[in-house]
């Protein structure tokens, strides 16, 4: 019985290098990549997964459903601009909301460690209801569990989410297209930076806030707003980059970005240039990416603009379909280099 | 960004590169010695904006890949010895050594810190004094005062539970190495700017009477590094083999003084192995005599050094610029940075994984062997 059940679920593609799991299988990179393509995707291949979305979008009895799990593990419990709490609501929200769907549901799973304060777990729960209450998703169910002092680090969480979409919603990389314009919402790498900041306890003088939102309001926009969206997608871990690695992989086309369009605040930027991370593959959780026909490109950024959370938002780039699977990226002088998905990982655990 | 910008923009660039191309009327191979220049070439596509003639090839300036295979196993081993706490630079951590590297240790139980400073380090022995904190001590000239601080505080404080598991190296003799060799091709060099705010560059000027070829000391930003070629090829055209400085801003004739006394206290001149490279004499920087009682390998007992084995990795090659990355047939295939071959796959400033990461893998093969 254990044989046969060892053969259902064997690697066809051994992990060569990386017997043990080690901390850049979660980075959301190349070796999450490798893991998903060589372990999971095999024992579970369906169409569903198979589409590597940021959420699964199923039908059921004629509704459309979009369906999404995330767990975050985010050290240190709150930095600047939000907390664990926050973030593992508008996370799995955002994930929702990259599918297309109107976020309904999240379920709330805790691992605490033994010894962790009732006092902080207060906290956040707090921070989860509050997020909840501006996102407009009900927690309704949940479950929690204590291991022993020592083998957590204070609180897992993991959030699940259902969103409903409308009937012809088609938001998916699939259907980008070569001429598309790349939108980006906002300034990018705060969210990496605030939490590495408050975790090396790096003065930075005045702090960096982390993005951290729900992006219901400016994507609920676009759609009122009778954009032809494409795809959505939120740049987390493993940054831009990753994000836009993933999507020509997936639509089998060339994106072509433009550095200097790429918005970054000075402080980011500086610290960035100072400890050598690219920000282009720092974390985000509050900016997303949009694929729109370049026609509708300006009226999306008007519209986007008006919105607090995607004030800045800017046409970082274009869809082109030379160089298939390829991210290219235009330098500031002038020159060109390809946009890879990241190998190790800059900073562990930020979600 | 102020101090940034200024040195990345589009127009000063061009203007450059077009000077660079109305000056050149030969092909002329010219090495950029340190990994942050490879990087800065291939990352903002300086390369592309150059006139054929100009042929770059990157050098040996990436201080973890020149770590020795025996070095990192050494490493490995003493981390996950127990009450050790191992503190590394990041980069360190995936180099393969023989048969792993520091993260696989890290999985199997060894208390590894990334940090980014030996003081870093220092600050863990501190608040750790029941374990022992090796810092694994790699890098040029540039790293080593920190290094050297590091254990000049140790030895200051009396911090018996720090030690240091040192494999520094030296720019100079690396220049001479790749200089001497029979199959060098190199005519002219950039030299890593950030090595020379604290050697200065006095010790250039006796490299490029004796092998003839010009020396810039060049900073490392896309305009620096242009500057940089164009001063050095307007060497080479005039048949000028001298030392220069482009990187004024930053280095001054006779270096960092401070940091070099410190540096002379605490080290000694050692012969050191190069991974891809071989031995060269004086190459290295070991601890000196006060200081021995910090040595880790001392302290830990020296592991036996294996051959270098570095199946079909061509690094020696890539690394004294007689093979570009893409020239390897392992590149991009069974050696990629998830699962390098080779040290230069692994570094942030590794040739290799600078041509993978900003790189078609297509495209390069083409444009490098032109």
């Amino acid at each position: 019985m254990t044989t046969e059940k060892g053969s259902e679920f064997s690697c066809p593609l051994p992990l060569s290098d990386y017997p043990e799991i080690v901390m850049a299988h979660g980075g959301g990179g190349a070796l999450t990549q490798r893991l998903f393509e060589e372990i999971f995707q095999p024992a579970f291949s369906n169409p569903f997964l198979n589409a590597r979305h940021d959420g699964a979008v199923v039908e059921l009895s004629g509704n459309r459903l979009a369906f999404t799990t995330d767990s975050y593990v985010v050290r240190p419990h709150t930095f600047p601009g939000g907390d664990i709490g926050r973030l593992a609501v508008s996370g799995t929200v955002n994930d929702l909301l990259m599918c297309g769907a109107q976020p309904m549901f999240i379920s709330l799973g805790l691992i605490i460690e033994e010894g962790f304060p009732v006092a902080s777990l207060r906290t956040v729960i707090d921070s989860i209801r509050a997020e909840a209450k501006d996102a407009n998703v009900s927690v309704i169910t949940g479950d929690t569990k204590v291991v022993d002092k020592g083998k957590g680090d204070g609180i897992f969480i993991n959030t699940s989410g259902i969103g409903v979409l409308d009937a012809n919603t088609d938001i998916a990389p699939q259907r980008v297209r070569p001429g598309d314009a790349v939108i980006l919402s906002g300034d990018i790498g705060r969210h990496g930076v605030a939490v590495m900041a408050a975790r090396e306890m790096l003065d930075l003088g005045e702090s960096i806030e982390s993005d951290v939102a729900s992006l219901g309001g400016p994507v609920r926009a676009l759609f009122e707003g009778s954009i032809s969206i494409h795809c959505l997608r939120d740049p987390t871990r493993g940054g831009l980059a990753t994000a836009l690695v993933e999507i020509a992989d997936s639509a089998g086309v060339e994106i072509s970005i433009d550095e200097t369009a790429i918005p970054v605040s000075e402080r980011v930027r500086g610290v960035c240039e100072i400890l050598g991370l690219d920000p282009l593959y720092v974390a985000n959780e509050g900016r997303f990416v949009a694929f729109v026909p370049e026609p509708q490109a300006d009226e999306a950024i008007d519209i986007l603009r008006r919105d607090p959370l995607s004030a800045t938002a800017c046409i970082i780039g274009t869809v082109k379909e030379s160089e298939p699977g390829i991210v290219t990226c235009t330098t500031s002088i002038g020159g060109t280099r390809v946009i890879d998905m990241l190998s190790g990982e800059q900073l562990p655990r930020i979600c | 960004m102020k101090f940034v910008d200024e040195y990345r923009n589009e127009r000063d660039a061009r203007r450059l590169a077009d000077a660079i191309e109305r000056l050149v009327t030969h092909s002329w191979t010219v090495m950029e010695i340190c990994g942050g220049q490879t990087h800065a070439i291939v990352k903002f596509g300086i390369d592309q904006l150059l006139p054929p003639q100009i042929n770059l090839v990157h050098g040996p300036g990436c201080p973890v890949c020149v770590t020795p295979i025996g070095m990192i196993d050494k490493a490995i081993a003493i981390a996950l010895k127990p009450d050790v706490i191992l503190a590394s630079f990041g980069d360190m951590a995936r180099v393969p050594g023989s048969e792993s590297n520091l993260l696989t240790a890290k999985a199997h139980g060894a208390d590894l810190r990334i940090v980014y400073s030996p003081l870093e380090a220092l600050e863990i022995a501190r608040k750790n004094p029941s374990k022992e904190v090796v810092f694994f001590a790699v890098g040029f000239e540039t790293t080593a005062p920190a290094t050297a601080m590091a254990v000049h505080q140790a030895r200051r404080e009396g911090l018996i539970n720090f030690s240091m598991l040192v494999s520094h190296v030296l720019v100079p003799a690396a220049v001479e190495a790749i200089l001497s060799s029979p199959s060098n091709r190199v005519q002219g060099f950039l030299a890593a700017g950030h090595v020379c705010t604290v050697t200065g560059y006095r010790d250039y000027h006796t490299i490029a009477d004796k092998y003839g070829v010009p020396i810039v000391v060049t900073g490392f930003e896309p305009t620096d590094i242009l500057q940089g070629l164009f001063m050095c090829a307007r060497q080479l055209e005039e048949g000028r083999a001298e030392v220069e400085n482009q990187y004024i801003r930053a280095v001054r004739e006779e270096g960092n003084t401070a940091a070099q006394d410190l540096l002379r206290e605490v080290f000694t001149t050692v012969n050191r192995q190069w991974r891809g490279i071989g031995d060269i004499p004086g190459s290295g920087w070991g601890l000196s005599a006060a200081y021995r009682p910090f040595d880790a390998e001392d302290r830990f007992g020296a592991a036996e050094e294996p051959p270098e084995s570095d199946n079909e990795c061509i690094s020696g090659r890539v690394l004294q610029g007689n093979a570009k990355p893409s020239e390897c047939p392992a590149f991009g295939q069974r050696c990629k940075p998830e699962h390098p071959l080779g040290a230069p796959m692994v570094s942030s400033e590794g040739a290799c994984a600078a041509y993978y990461r900003h790189r078609s893998r297509t495209a390069t093969a083409s444009r490098s062997t032109e």
